[in-house]
């Protein structure tokens, strides 16, 4: 049973996911964007967002991690999402935007955007995307190593 | 003015994630982060003494009196338990420049320090109930992740026991703040404190009883104590110390003092409970160290028993009691985290920490041995060092509140952590050297400079009792939780 | 009475987390242990024949409060939920790695072998 990881799985998960792929991964950015509207938001729009990458790594295999999502590059992402969401919370804090931390600057001073649309309710669209980037990086870069470390060791040893 | 505040909270998180980013390849770098960090954030400390004031997030502020969002809040207790985080914190970055060589994964470490450091720093400053538990988590998981650094097996075992009681006592605590927003509606502690009133439901004391056992766990009160000495000697040094030297502190029995006094209310029931739980801790954290061979291991069950002391200091409720419990919080603090740095330099210079392979280290090491002294001194209280104070007061509070048993079971306790001390001395520095000290050479200068730097607190912070300074800061901490609800009005204002 | 059903799986995983030998049935009754927890906090807000919390213009706020359920609690638990993946993701990657090292997932073996 061992390294069946690493080897993916059979041709039809493989096309289905390669076509569902697109999909998952415009619900999970839909979930996240209109988090200030429906129910979702940063947390359950990134954990989509990551399971769309999940999917093709389980169904692939080991070769199925874009060239791009490295984990030191997933690891970098993971940081700019934090200060990314901490920078829009001290910039409310300047003193031309209200001088608050956590300020929703767009809706008290600069006034942008009508109540229930997309463009409304300040700083949590903001928010929300900042917290998607960094779930969805973390749980791709949690399910990435957990993994290695089981291919790592079923490789080195004869039996499990 | 109070601009400060988040501040306090969003230094060391943006440490946090930028150590990693910038400073995967450079690991100078990520000390000078480091270090730059904990030094600002003591900086900002001291600046803060005295004042007082709160703070409304996203600039919510209350509407007739009912508040709508989190608040920050600075009284003179939360002064001083920022005091103690950031002096410490920065006293074991800089320790940790030079003993994480033997380690890789500097930015991690970093990282991972800062995290547990915003989080304390929150649970000092919230005034929250729910911001609480957060920033208690934030905290808690970063030390998960600590004291399992090295991935040695027996790191990663007491980790796994830690994280698995950690867990239990976070469980334990959401759902007495559940139970508390069933009772009041709101998750504010100011509030919470006016519309408690004064309850009798037996519910009320079921989440009081769940405040206990929770907060206990995390601050290793008897009976909730068995993972520390498993999770304090098996983390890297300077871990251990901020363990044992604050991190047991604040997100145990300051968010305790804090929910119990401030938020539920505090009644001679509770205040029994909690004498009853440091007298215990203070002979039970005694009687096992005297028997132990690992040198860290021992002062592990030592700080078992001195937080029966702060406890017991606390849990009699008079003015004095706590705000010598408090006094005796900050001082252990400085001599445990010395204690601790000291067992770090001899297994950096030895590789064992077991006492049966000690001897003669006074000659090879002698800022060690020296400094290793006088907190031994400090922690058995002996004059005039700072611990001498600390438990002095905690013992004639207890006179003064007729509460004669317990002053017994505290000078007997202050006797026995004397005689375990003398044998720590005795074996480690001052009998002939066996093979594994002989190797023995003095530590790099940082780690020197640290271990001084909290020495020369140790000799010189009994000088804080003075009358002037102790009424001002001191006895002011006192009343600021002794109070109770007064808290609220200085919050919600009216 | 549903209360009384949550204090049961609390209890139920409290027992498993103290009782169980296996690494991975204690981080199963840790998970329970959480679920329980999460699930007293939503039970806490519900409120009998009440509406979902979500405001889109068309009801007017007054009504719109008489008949929601508490949303306070549903933002609690979300918090509470991703803290609890965060420590799970922690405690699996410990045990795998204990695992490992000591070929077994009982703890009172990987005790008796650390000595």
């Amino acid at each position: 049973m061992g390294g069946m990881k690493h080897r993916g799985m059979t041709p039809i998960v493989q096309t289905t996911a390669g076509w569902v792929k697109g999909f998952t991964l415009v619900f999970g950015a839909y979930i996240v964007a209109y988090g200030h509207l429906t129910p979702g938001g940063g947390f359950a729009g990134g954990v989509i967002l990551a399971l769309a990458f999940v999917m093709l790594v389980l169904a692939n295999g080991s070769k199925g991690i874009p060239r791009v999502l490295n984990i030191d590059f997933v690891a970098k992402l993971d940081s700019v999402g934090g200060l990314l969401f901490l920078g829009i919370a001290l910039l409310g804090m300047l003193p031309g935007l209200g001088g608050a931390f956590f300020n929703n600057f767009p809706v008290k001073v600069l006034h942008i955007g009508t109540p229930f649309r997309l463009v409304s309710a300040g700083i949590i669209p903001l928010c929300n995307i900042a917290i998607a980037i960094k779930v969805a990086s973390s749980l791709f870069l949690l399910f990435i190593l957990l993994i290695l470390l089981r291919i790592v060791r079923t490789d080195g040893e004869s039996g499990e | 003015m109070m601009q400060i505040l988040p501040l306090f909270v969003a230094i060391p998180l943006a440490a946090g994630f930028i150590i990693p980013l910038v400073g995967r390849k450079n690991p100078r770098l990520c000390d000078a982060l480091g270090n730059a960090t904990t030094l600002a954030l003591l900086l900002m400390a001291i600046s803060v003494i005295g004042k007082s004031g709160v703070y409304w997030v996203g600039g919510w502020l209350p509407k007739a009196g009912v508040p709508l969002g989190i608040n920050l809040v600075l009284d003179s207790t939360s002064v001083l338990m920022l005091l103690t985080i950031t002096g410490i914190s920065f006293m074991v970055t800089l320790y940790s420049i030079q003993y994480m060589d033997k380690y890789t994964a500097r930015s991690r470490f970093y990282s991972l320090f800062s995290l547990m450091v915003a989080g304390m720093i929150g649970v000092a400053l919230t005034g929250d109930l729910f911001n609480l538990y957060v920033f208690l988590e934030i905290a808690s998981i970063a030390s998960y992740a600590l004291v399992a650094f090295g991935c040695q097996h027996e790191e990663l075992e007491a980790s796994f026991r830690y994280l698995v009681l950690g867990s239990v006592s976070s469980a334990l605590i959401l759902l007495g703040i559940a139970i508390v927003y069933a009772l009041t509606g709101t998750l504010n502690m100011a509030q919470i404190s006016k519309v408690i009133g004064v309850s009798s439901k037996p519910l009320f004391y079921f989440a009081v009883a769940l405040f206990i056992s929770g907060f206990g766990l995390k601050a290793a009160l008897v009976p909730f104590h068995t993972w520390l000495p498993d999770a304090h000697p098996a983390a890297p040094a300077p871990i251990s110390a901020m363990l044992s030297g604050v991190l047991i502190k604040t997100i145990g029995i300051y968010a305790m003092a804090r929910v119990l006094f401030n938020a539920v209310g505090m009644t001679p029931l509770f205040l029994s409970v909690l004498l009853f739980l440091g007298a215990l801790s203070i002979m039970v954290g005694v009687l096992l160290a005297l028997g132990q061979d690992d040198m860290k291991r021992t002062l592990a069950y030592h700080s078992i028993s001195q937080m029966g002391y702060v406890v017991l200091g606390i849990g009699l409720g008079t003015r004095l009691g706590i705000a010598a419990a408090l006094f005796h919080l900050m001082n252990h603090a400085v001599f445990k985290t010395l204690l601790f740095l000291n067992a770090g330099s001899i297994e950096y210079a030895t590789g064992t920490r077991d006492y049966n392979k000690m001897g003669g280290l006074r000659e090879k090491m002698p800022v060690t041995g020296a400094t290793s002294l006088i907190a031994s001194m400090s922690i058995s209280g002996i004059p005039p060092f700072n611990g001498f104070w600390s438990k002095l007061f905690i013992i004639v509070a207890a006179v003064q509140a007729e509460k004669y048993g317990y002053a017994a079971w505290a000078v007997i306790g202050s006797i026995l952590t004397l005689a375990s001390f003398t044998k720590l001395q005795k074996r480690a520095f001052y009998e002939e050297p066996k093979e594994a000290a002989q190797v023995a050479k003095e530590v790099p200068v940082l780690m020197q400079a640290s271990m001084i730097g909290l020495a020369l607190l140790c000799v010189f912070m009994g000088v804080l009792w003075i009358p002037q300074i102790r009424d001002s800061f001191f006895m002011a901490a006192a009343k600021a939780l002794q109070e109770g609800f007064v808290y609220a009005t200085h919050i919600l204002g009216e | 009475m549903h209360y009384a059903l949550c204090l049961t799986l609390f209890m139920v995983g409290l027992y498993g987390v103290l009782m169980k030998r296996n690494l991975i049935k204690i981080i199963i009754s840790l998970v329970i242990l959480e679920s329980a927890v999460n699930l007293f906090l939503i039970m806490l807000g519900y409120r009998a024949k009440g509406i979902a919390p979500i405001m889109d213009g068309t009801i007017p706020p007054d009504t719109f409060v008489r008949n929601s359920v508490d949303p306070i609690p549903q933002a609690l638990v979300l918090t509470s939920i991703v803290i609890g993946v965060g420590v799970t993701a922690m405690t699996v990657a410990i045990a795998l790695r204990l695992y490992e090292r000591y070929g077994t997932y009982d703890i009172q073996e990987i005790r008796r072998l650390r000595g």
